[in-house]
């Protein structure tokens, strides 16, 4: 969320909401609307065109410690008095909860940030296309083993507003575009996949040829790859793949996860929990992450939060209700996955503290150890309660300080706690990439791949 | 939900910017949402999203727009602009004729979820609380959820097709957490069917509850899994996920088409083991991807794609099957209106073999038995996918010993259906999956018998 949209209006009918609440009841209502646009083009001809346009309302009822939901795809009058009529009835089915209740206003002042651009707006549709069609043209141009799957041009423009009995008045609006494209690599009956992006806030901004040279780089280096011996050795996380190990650090790093008892970090607060090399921040205010936002979704002030600082746990990220039942602060991190879910704790913008050197001078001091540059299946393979990480990899051998052959089909594996004492170093090549972490290179002492 | 007369005239409106082909494709879905969590209730919550999305396509050009305004003006306005995305010249006027298609039910529903009071709802989970933590005295959270949903759907479109559907599913989830001397472990099991609330006359929650908490429980004796290469014997009804990834995918005619896909060009040639019958079966009653017909309006069909070993046939949908001149299969899919169709699995499974799957077991002298399977992706164009294991054990001297942490497993797709080497008789169903493709997800089914692979890479720590 940002700057307050123009008319007003989704505040208007969130307060409207708010306005009916009765005696002894608290009334939240979030209310969205977006518009968005994706071409795909195969082949230098567009393969589809999609203009798509949602919107909806969320509304919470909290009394008695109860609380009832209900939600519905269309901002009609008739239906909204529906909806909250609908969770009214639902919160009777709730059990009481002494902890539950709206996020109040807590003083914390907002740090505005810039995301939304006029200029968007006036984008021509022919220009999208063209975008993606020569997108697709760079990258063929890249290298003749080279074909492209598909190459996308999206843009997105939200607005989204919350009210609350409680004194929450918030509303924001935000846009964006998004170039991909995705290639296939083919030497002899051999096959490698690729992919690379570019983000801006307007179309000027979109950077094709780097885009270009990364998908083509991203299929190409792994053919040929062979699959390794398994053994236990060192790793270096490319920043892309040290992004996602670092997503799923943050998500251990949550104030509800601590209270329901599934925290791998409840009660240290204040130990070591990684070597003294890491400091990790949850800073969406900083307006280079992709994910900078002024308000959490809950409507509270976005703040700097720093979780582990030279590998000493300090806080965790907390939801209004986890900060309420932990008896700490608010740390304006409620998310919210559109108007049908109800907020919960998270990280919104997760920043490694850089060290000093590049990939290429942390490689030269590796005698045995692998390059990862791409991980499969984090989602199946990680244990967010137990700890336990397997995930897929792929990458670049490296030995006597050179980065060697492609590899495939292996997995890496360790623990997270494990993991995280484990940093070597820290990389000073940081990259603000398009998710909701930073990357850098990170190297980690002690992790078992298994291969042939 | 929208009268015969009107989608004809937005059919038309579709095509007057020259296209040759226009979709209406409406859906009204209204569900309900129960979660448990640390002992209690947390919310109940209630939801509807209707609306349509037209597609106009005009030679290789898709044009598509979705609205939640289902009056004549808000579906004129987006078949306006789907026109628009998809303008080939010319235009003109045509007039479309519709003809309803003759209902098919796949899926009888006797107890629609809608009609069933929020309080049974709440006291399944209030059941699925005591049951898991009743299992054992180290359970020490779980988490529960329930859902049902009724969609109605209308499809129509320019070759004069209109069919009509209603689609009911219903869906249990239970997660629970144990606390011993090595830390916390989980155990996750779920029930979902294309069934009304009459699936809990079938199925005692109970069960299920402690089917989580069991395998939780279990993991707290585990040791490291393996890391190296190790024959994998894979449970009946827990690896169907294997074959939807190693395989199902890259059998998917739209991934075929742009060679990004290893199974491109080998219809009629062995990539399987000859004891793999691979079926994907749209019309399995009450399976969790059952259903009448696709998101097209086709019916939903039995296709064989992989028979003795041999690749039969991929899966298609209206767009693939219309540039190759052949009939769809029914594999038409999307998550909803606002998302397009593109060629997806149903219930894909392999058939019986002919093995006692003790002997199985018994004839593997060292291995992996896996249990129960999380979930998985694969690369299509590579073959290579993984998949996580979240019960298994060590198998030494040919029998089931200890319990393992979990982990993935990684392997090549033609590989591993090359290196199935016995197929037990004990065919099952798996789980309730989401499949995902290209950011939209859709129900599916798998299931297999107890098999095993000869070797397969295990991404545990221990050597």
């Amino acid at each position: 969320m940002s700057t307050p949209d123009r008319s007003g209006e989704l505040l208007v009918i969130a307060e409207r909401v708010v306005a009916m609440a009765k005696p002894g009841e608290q009334v939240e209502a979030y209310v969205s609307r977006g518009l968005s646009t994706e071409v795909r083009v195969y082949e230098g001809e567009v393969e589809h065109f999609v203009s798509a346009q949602s919107e909806g309302i969320g509304i919470r009822v909290i009394k008695d410690g109860r609380t009832g939901t209900s939600y519905c795809g269309t901002l009609d009058p008739s239906q909204i008095a529906e909806v909250l009529a609908e969770a009214r009835d639902n919160l009777g089915y709730g059990e009481p909860d002494e902890w539950s209740g709206l996020a109040e206003p807590d003083g914390v002042a907002v740090v505005p940030q810039s995301l939304w651009d006029d200029s968007l707006e006036n984008t021509s549709t022919a220009r999208k296309i063209e975008l993606a069609k020569l997108l697709e043209k760079l990258t063929l141009a890249g290298d003749s083993r080279v074909r492209v799957d598909d190459s996308n041009y999206s843009d997105a423009f939200g607005e989204a507003a919350v009210a609350t009995t409680t004194g929450i008045r918030v509303a924001g609006r935000e846009n964006g575009c998004y170039l991909s494209v995705g290639t296939l690599a083919d030497d002899g009956d051999e096959t490698q996949t690729g992919f690379g992006f570019a983000v801006g806030r307007n179309v000027d901004e979109l950077d094709l040829e780097r885009a270009a040279r990364e998908a083509v780089d991203r299929a190409t280096r792994l053919l040929g790859a062979t699959k390794p011996e398994s053994r236990r050795i060192t790793v270096v996380l490319d920043p892309f793949v040290t992004a996602q190990f670092l997503g799923i650090i943050g998500g251990t790093l949550n104030g509800e996860s601590v209270v329901k008892g599934r925290s791998l970090f409840a009660n240290r607060i204040g130990e070591v929990v990684a070597n003294p090399l890491l400091t990790l921040v949850d800073d969406p205010t900083n307006p280079l992450a992709y994910t900078a936002t002024d308000i959490d979704g809950e409507g509270l002030a976005a703040r700097r939060n720093a979780l582990i600082q030279d590998g000493v746990l300090q806080k965790f990220v907390q939801s209004s209700y986890s900060a309420r039942r932990m008896g700490v602060a608010p740390t304006g991190n409620g998310l919210r996955g559109g108007y049908g879910g109800s907020p919960s704790a998270g990280c919104l913008a997760l920043q490694i503290v850089p060290g000093l050197r590049s990939q290429a001078e942390i490689v030269a001091g590796i005698d045995d150890g692998i390059l990862i540059q791409q991980v499969q299946g984090l989602h199946s393979g990680v244990n967010a309660v137990s700890g336990d990480f397997s995930t897929g990899a792929a990458g670049l051998l490296i030995k006597n300080g050179t980065v060697g052959a492609p590899v495939r089909e292996f997995t890496i594996a360790s623990t997270l706690q494990k993991m995280l004492l484990d940093i070597a170093e820290v990389g000073g090549d940081l990259e603000w990439l398009p998710m909701s972490a930073t990357g850098v290179s990170l190297v980690i002492h002690d992790v078992t791949m298994s291969g042939a | 939900m929208i009268d015969n007369d009107i989608l004809e005239r937005v059919l038309a409106e579709g095509l007057r910017t020259g296209a040759d082909f226009a979709e209406v494709f409406a859906s009204d879905w209204r569900g309900t949402g129960v979660g448990l969590d640390d002992g209690k209730i947390e919310q109940l919550s209630t939801g509807r999203n209707r609306g349509a999305g037209i597609r106009v396509i005009a030679g290789d050009t898709t044009g598509f727009a979705h609205t939640a305004d289902l009056s004549e003006a808000g579906l004129m306005a987006a078949a306006r602009v789907a026109a628009e995305a998809a303008r080939q010249g010319g235009g003109g006027t045509k007039v479309i004729a519709l003809t309803t298609q003759p209902s098919r039910i796949v899926s009888p529903i006797k107890i629609d979820p809608s009609t069933i009071g929020k309080a049974a709802k709440v006291d399944l989970l209030r059941r699925v609380d005591d049951a898991a933590r009743s299992a054992g005295g180290a359970i020490s959270q779980v988490s529960a959820g329930y859902s049902d949903g009724r969609t109605r759907i209308v499809i129509a479109n320019s070759d004069g097709l209109v069919a009509h559907d209603e689609r009911v599913r219903t869906l249990l989830r239970v997660s629970a957490v144990a606390n011993g001397d090595a830390g916390m472990q989980t155990g996750f099991d779920s029930l979902g069917h294309t069934m009304g609330f009459e699936l809990f006359d079938k199925v005692q929650v109970e069960d299920v509850a402690r089917a989580a908490a069991g395998r939780a429980l279990t993991k707290l004796k585990a040791r490291p899994a393996p890391s190296g290469s190790l024959p994998v014997v894979i449970k009946a009804g827990s690896g169907g996920v294997l074959f939807h990834e190693a395989c199902g995918h890259g059998l998917e005619a739209d991934l075929v088409a742009k060679g990004a896909s290893v199974y491109k060009g080998k219809v009629g040639e062995l990539v399987a083991s000859p004891l793999v019958t691979l079926v994907d079966d749209g019309t399995m009653t009450h399976e969790w991807g059952a259903i009448a017909i696709d998101d097209e309006g086709h019916p939903s069909q039995y296709n064989v794609l992989i028979e003795n070993g041999i690749l039969t046939d991929y899966m298609w949908d209206y767009l693939r099957a219309r540039k190759e001149g052949r009939p769809q299969s029914g594999n038409g899919r999307r998550q909803s209106y606002k998302d397009l169709p593109m060629v997806r699995m149903t219930n894909t499974y392999v058939l019986n073999g002919e093995e006692d799957p003790a002997d199985i077991i018994k004839d593997t002298p060292n291995g992996v038995y896996v249990a129960h399977l999380g979930g998985g992706s694969v690369n299509t164009a590579t073959g290579d996918f993984v998949f996580g294991m979240t019960e298994a054990y060590l198998i030494e001297n040919g029998e089931i010993t200890e319990p393992l942490r979990e982990g993935n497993l990684i392997g090549n797709g033609p590989q591993v259906l090359r290196d199935i080497d016995r197929l037990g008789n004990d065919f099952a169903m798996g789980n309730p999956g989401t499949c995902g493709k290209d950011g939209q997800g859709v129900p599916v089914g798998d299931g297999q018998p107890t098999l095993r692979v000869k070797s397969m890479t295990i991404g545990g720590t221990a050597s």
